[in-house]
């Protein structure tokens, strides 16, 4: 066996989720469930009928699915991005937080994919994507990140659970089946241990660009065209900094959650929130900051078209989502992430959720405007999703959920060989580093030189 | 090559919206029913839009641009819409997934969505024209199949396509002779005479797009709106 066994008892609490199973669980998954079918039921009429079954219409012909669509891919900026810098950065406090972002990552991924294609009039022809795919279409470009940024998190999410599943195979006495063959074989070698921290170096460097490339080609959906409030440089950044801005966000919701739930007070500090909520702080200030530039340039501009759609924004129709947008993403998280001196824990969590919502109406105010105010002359209903989107959306919500619940049910949301790694090898490790940095104070050298003539 | 245009003379509309009627008959534009249109998803490929100001109102009959540089065509993932040689911007409803980008890029709304199935194929319609399923997005074409038809007719006759021969049904059925098609390429034609009218503007001409629509109004060239 790996490691030995007492060191194990000391993280018992990380096995507890796996071990034992309490009708809480039953319970989320039920209501998990019920969201789910909401959904289902939802898509079904939905395939049956097509979309006249939503409240899409001319002009506005893309509503809730693009904007969940640009959400949940924001969201899982999250997981890899973070994790990837915070290791790369060999951020010590890390350690109990970076599997738990990944499989946001991972999870949240597939629904947001899954929004394009429940947004598609003809899903039966998906595949005509790759038969008659059209390369200058930036869709294609969506495809191709969306695939690679998948791919490469899987990998990155399943490297650092080999440990841990070995440790699962050797201890747990249940799935020993499913255990001993995702383990492929580990047995803790220091030449095993290499050959993985080598992996996940890569992966963690390869994961960063891919991460910044996925939200880029998702803002060129909207920049690449000529429509006002859409066709915009500043997009490209502005979208992978909202898309970090929520990830943190929800990170930080599913940490407070998971700390409650498994009572993992002990591994999931109020310093961790505190460090989170400070970045959160930073993205909140960037956040504002990229907005602020992107209407003001749009307002000194002055363009008819572009001001129909500031001005539907900042006193029109959509008046209520664009200042709850502007109070959700700035106004609390800044009351809230100021001072973390003490409540960190509830404080970064209050923030949180604010930017979670605010950042799903800052979606929306991007989406949805623009198509409301066509150039030309035409008569304009007002937007109003079906219970088919809301059906749709909730389900989405629960799905995702539902298969973080399950991985927290099959595998270790803490990194259990990482939180004894950073005890054993991590102090050392640090002291060691921290003197590096220190200017030596070895036995300084004899002077010689230019010393010895001023002497 | 042929470069087919259109000349829309705003001083002569009269709005009666005889083109919106040819156009639907001839090309199978479904009747979307009260309920539907009432949510906004008429179907109408030729679409007399109001513009209404302090000073007056104008009717803008407003068919497929057919730019010659078009937005639509860019942002599509499937080759389902795009630029055929002679400058008609074609939709394959055969190919077309439904994503509804074409939609989101074109600056003139000329594209329409079938947000359910509208029709089934049934006597009286247009056997030239193929009847569109649900969740495809569908567009004015130019009468495209009257081109097919003109080319079959000339073929047979032994002769070359002459000015008339190929002329769309909104052009045909217009009472006021407001609307005029034709050959932009064949400097001869009244189509192209007009397009160099100083009467002639085009709508979104600073965006780029190049529509081959072409309008004539008294007030707007003059720059006055």
């Amino acid at each position: 066996m790996a490691v030995p066994d007492a060191t194990l008892e000391r993280d018992a609490a990380l096995f507890a989720p796996i071990a034992r199973t309490g009708r809480g669980f039953y319970l989320t998954v039920a209501v998990l469930g019920l969201a789910i079918l909401w959904g289902a039921i939802a898509y079904w009429t939905q395939f049956n009928e097509g979309l006249g079954v939503t409240g899409l219409q001319q002009p506005v012909s893309w509503g809730f699915y693009v904007t969940n669509f640009v959400f949940f891919i924001g969201i899982s900026h999250a997981g890899t991005l973070i994790s990837a810098i915070l290791r790369l950065s060999r951020a010590e406090w890390r350690r109990p937080i970076t599997r738990m972002a990944e499989v946001i990552t991972v999870m949240v991924l597939f629904i947001g994919a899954g929004q394009i294609l429940v947004d598609l009039g003809r899903p039966d022809r998906l595949f005509n994507v790759i038969r008659y795919g059209r390369y200058q279409s930036p869709l294609l470009w969506d495809a191709t990140s969306i695939s690679a940024y998948l791919t490469a998190s899987m990998f990155y999410l399943y490297l650092p659970l080999i440990p841990d599943i070995a440790i699962l195979r050797d201890r747990l006495g249940k799935r020993r089946f499913l255990y001993s063959v995702l383990a492929m074989g580990w047995t803790g070698s220091a030449h095993q241990q290499k050959i993985l921290n080598r992996a996940i170096a890569i992966m963690a460097v390869l994961v960063i660009p891919i991460a910044v490339s996925v939200h880029t080609v998702v803002s060129f959906v909207f920049s690449m065209t000529i429509q006002p409030a859409w066709h915009s440089s500043i997009f490209g950044p502005y979208f992978v900094a909202g898309a970090i801005f929520s990830g943190i966000a929800a990170l930080i919701v599913a940490m407070a959650i998971v700390r409650r739930i498994y009572h993992l007070q002990a591994y999931l500090k109020p310093i961790h929130f505190r460090y989170l909520g400070h970045l959160l702080l930073v993205m909140t200030l960037l956040w504002f900051y990229l907005t602020f530039a992107e209407y003001l340039t749009g307002y000194y501009g002055n363009e008819p078209e572009e001001m129909k759609v500031f001005w539907s924004k900042f006193t029109g129709p959509f008046w209520p989502t664009f200042w709850a947008m502007l109070a959700l993403n700035f106004v609390v998280p800044m009351a809230f992430l100021v001072n973390l001196r003490n409540h960190a824990v509830g404080k970064t969590v209050v923030a949180s959720v604010a930017v979670v919502l605010g950042m799903w109406l800052e979606r929306f105010n991007i989406v949805v405007p623009t198509l409301s105010n066509p150039r030309l002359p035409f008569p304009v209903t007002h937007y109003w999703p079906t219970w088919v989107e809301w059906g749709e959306t909730a389900g989405s919500f629960g799905l995702f959920i539902l298969l973080y619940v399950l991985f927290v049910k099959f595998f270790p949301i803490i990194s259990i060989w990482e939180i004894q790694e950073g005890r054993e090898a991590g102090l050392k490790d640090v002291e060691e580093r921290l003197r590096t940095y220190l200017p030596d104070d070895t036995t300084p050298e004899p002077a010689h030189g230019r010393a010895r003539v001023t002497t | 090559m042929a470069l087919w245009g259109m000349v829309i003379d705003l001083d002569r509309c009269t709005g009666c919206q005889a083109c919106v009627m040819a156009c639907k008959a001839e090309n199978n534009v479904p009747a979307v029913g009260a309920k539907e249109a009432g949510l906004g998803r008429t179907i109408s490929w030729m679409q007399v839009l109001v513009e209404e100001s302090e000073e007056r109102t104008r009717f803008l009959p407003r068919p497929c641009f057919q730019c010659d540089d078009p937005p639509c065509t860019k942002v599509c993932p499937v080759y389902a819409t795009y630029r055929d040689p002679e400058g008609i911007v074609a939709q394959v409803y055969a190919r077309c997934i439904g994503c509804r980008f074409c939609m989101a890029g074109c600056p003139y709304n000329a594209k329409y969505f079938n947000w359910r199935r509208y029709q089934q194929e049934a006597p009286g319609q247009n056997p030239d024209v193929s009847v569109r399923p649900k969740g495809v997005v569908e567009k004015c074409t130019f009468c495209h199949h009257r081109l097919q038809k003109a080319r079959d007719r000339v073929r047979a006759e032994r002769r070359e396509l002459a000015p008339g021969d190929y002329v769309t049904a909104c052009a045909e059925a217009c009472p006021t002779r407001a609307i005029t098609f034709g050959d932009l390429s064949d400097a001869g034609s009244d189509v192209a005479k007009l397009a160099k009218s100083p009467r002639a503007f085009r709508v979104g001409e600073e965006l780029g797009t190049k529509p081959k629509v072409i309008y004539l109004s008294e007030t707007e060239a003059h720059g006055r709106a």
